[in-house]
């Protein structure tokens, strides 16, 4: 960035006139690479943590534990499904930012709806009774 | 200024700051935001943003729905039980398809890394794989609709409890298995072509331009969104 503001005209077009020849820019070339052992072991753990999910139904746990249960094992398949099948983890803060920032609105959208949900249950139960 | 300003992750590991200094320097550069994303990538990101986004409405008016209803909603974990031998089994059906969908993230994970090594037979391989197995849960998912429509689910009544539960069923898992129904059709498009080395021939595309291995690792990102997306309807729908 120094040297773009130092440089004088003739040879910020030089290198325009470099820029655009080269071949692809640099960041085209950076392929995700991995060990697939890596991937093995991620496959194993969403099994795993599949399993556990489907257990909870299976043992029939209900209330605050059910919920807190489907809740983090979702939230662990999630972010291992983005940071290593997606390759989040190696891509760079800027990306991950404009990518996983913007979906934080749909928990206020979430949010919203669930005190609009109430207010129609309650005015459902005042006005039509306790359902049929 | 001759190239671009090099994406450089090497920095002092005891800085912390210097990720969140490189985010605010990569946002303000002149050229180009996203220095360890190509165009295509970062293009499929913010579709999936974006299709994010729709899925959320999706789930959220599900929530809503069930929420303000005044029936009791129908208990998933029988609505969805199978009898096998006799003996019903809560939401086995689900279950199958969740690990179908999962293995089939795992091997398009696998064709990824071998499309970058070169290795076309194999990653062409684990593409057709990935696609197979997408289809099968398709598969799954026909036969599960079949079994509830028989059984009287419509999407404005069913038997078992509040009405909202029908449409909110065939919307959600409809708009899903349409997503898994593309990225079948989409991965043997891309498959064939690795197969028949397009990648490394510069064969022109259908879009008049030569295609380029990270095709694979774009065409990856949605698949691993399908089973992302999957992940969340499994718990707010099936288990809730």
């Amino acid at each position: 960035m120094d040297m773009e503001l130092t440089g004088d005209a003739t040879s910020l077009e030089a290198s325009h006139a470099a820029h655009v020849k080269a071949p692809a820019p640099a960041a085209a070339a950076h392929g995700q690479q991995h060990p697939i052992k890596l991937y093995l072991v991620v496959w194993t753990a969403l099994f795993v943590l599949s399993t556990f999910s489907y257990l909870v139904d299976y043992f029939d746990f209900h209330g605050y534990l059910r919920w807190f249960l489907i809740l983090l094992f979702m939230m662990m398949k999630a972010s291992l499904i983005v940071a290593v099948f997606m390759h989040m983890a190696w891509e760079r803060l800027a990306l991950a930012c404009a990518i996983l920032m913007p979906p934080l609105a749909v928990l206020v959208f979430m949010a919203m709806m669930a005190v609009e949900a109430n207010y129609t249950n309650l005015a459902r139960l005042t006005f039509f009774g306790a359902g049929q | 200024m001759t190239t671009e300003p090099a994406a450089t992750n090497e920095h002092n590991p005891r800085d912390s700051l210097a990720p969140l200094r490189g985010a605010i320097t990569d946002w303000s550069s002149d050229q180009r935001s996203f220095k360890s994303a190509s165009w295509g990538k970062t293009m499929m990101w913010i579709f999936l943003v974006s299709d994010t986004f729709i899925f959320s409405c999706f789930l959220i008016s599900y929530m809503t729905a069930r929420m303000s209803t005044t029936t009791p909603w129908p208990h998933p974990s029988e609505v969805f039980a199978l009898t096998i031998n006799g003996k019903e089994i809560p939401l086995i059906l689900i279950a199958i398809m969740t690990f179908i969908l999962i293995t089939s993230s795992g091997t398009m994970a696998m064709a990824v890394n071998f499309g970058y090594a070169r290795d076309r037979v194999k990653a062409a391989i684990l593409m057709l794989v990935t696609a197979a197995l997408g289809a099968s849960f398709v598969g799954m998912q026909a036969f599960e609709w079949t079994k509830l429509i028989r059984e009287g689910v419509r999407p404005w009544s069913n038997p078992f409890g509040a009405e909202q539960f029908g449409s909110c069923f065939f919307m959600i898992t409809g708009f899903h298995g349409f997503h898994v129904s593309v990225g079948v059709i989409f991965l043997i498009g891309v498959a064939i072509n690795v197969w028949r080395g397009d990648y490394d021939t510069g064969r022109i595309g259908f879009n008049g331009r030569r295609g380029r291995y990270e095709i694979v690792e774009i065409m990856g990102l949605y698949w691993h969104f399908v089973d992302l997306v999957w992940v969340f309807i499994f718990a707010f729908f099936y288990l809730w």
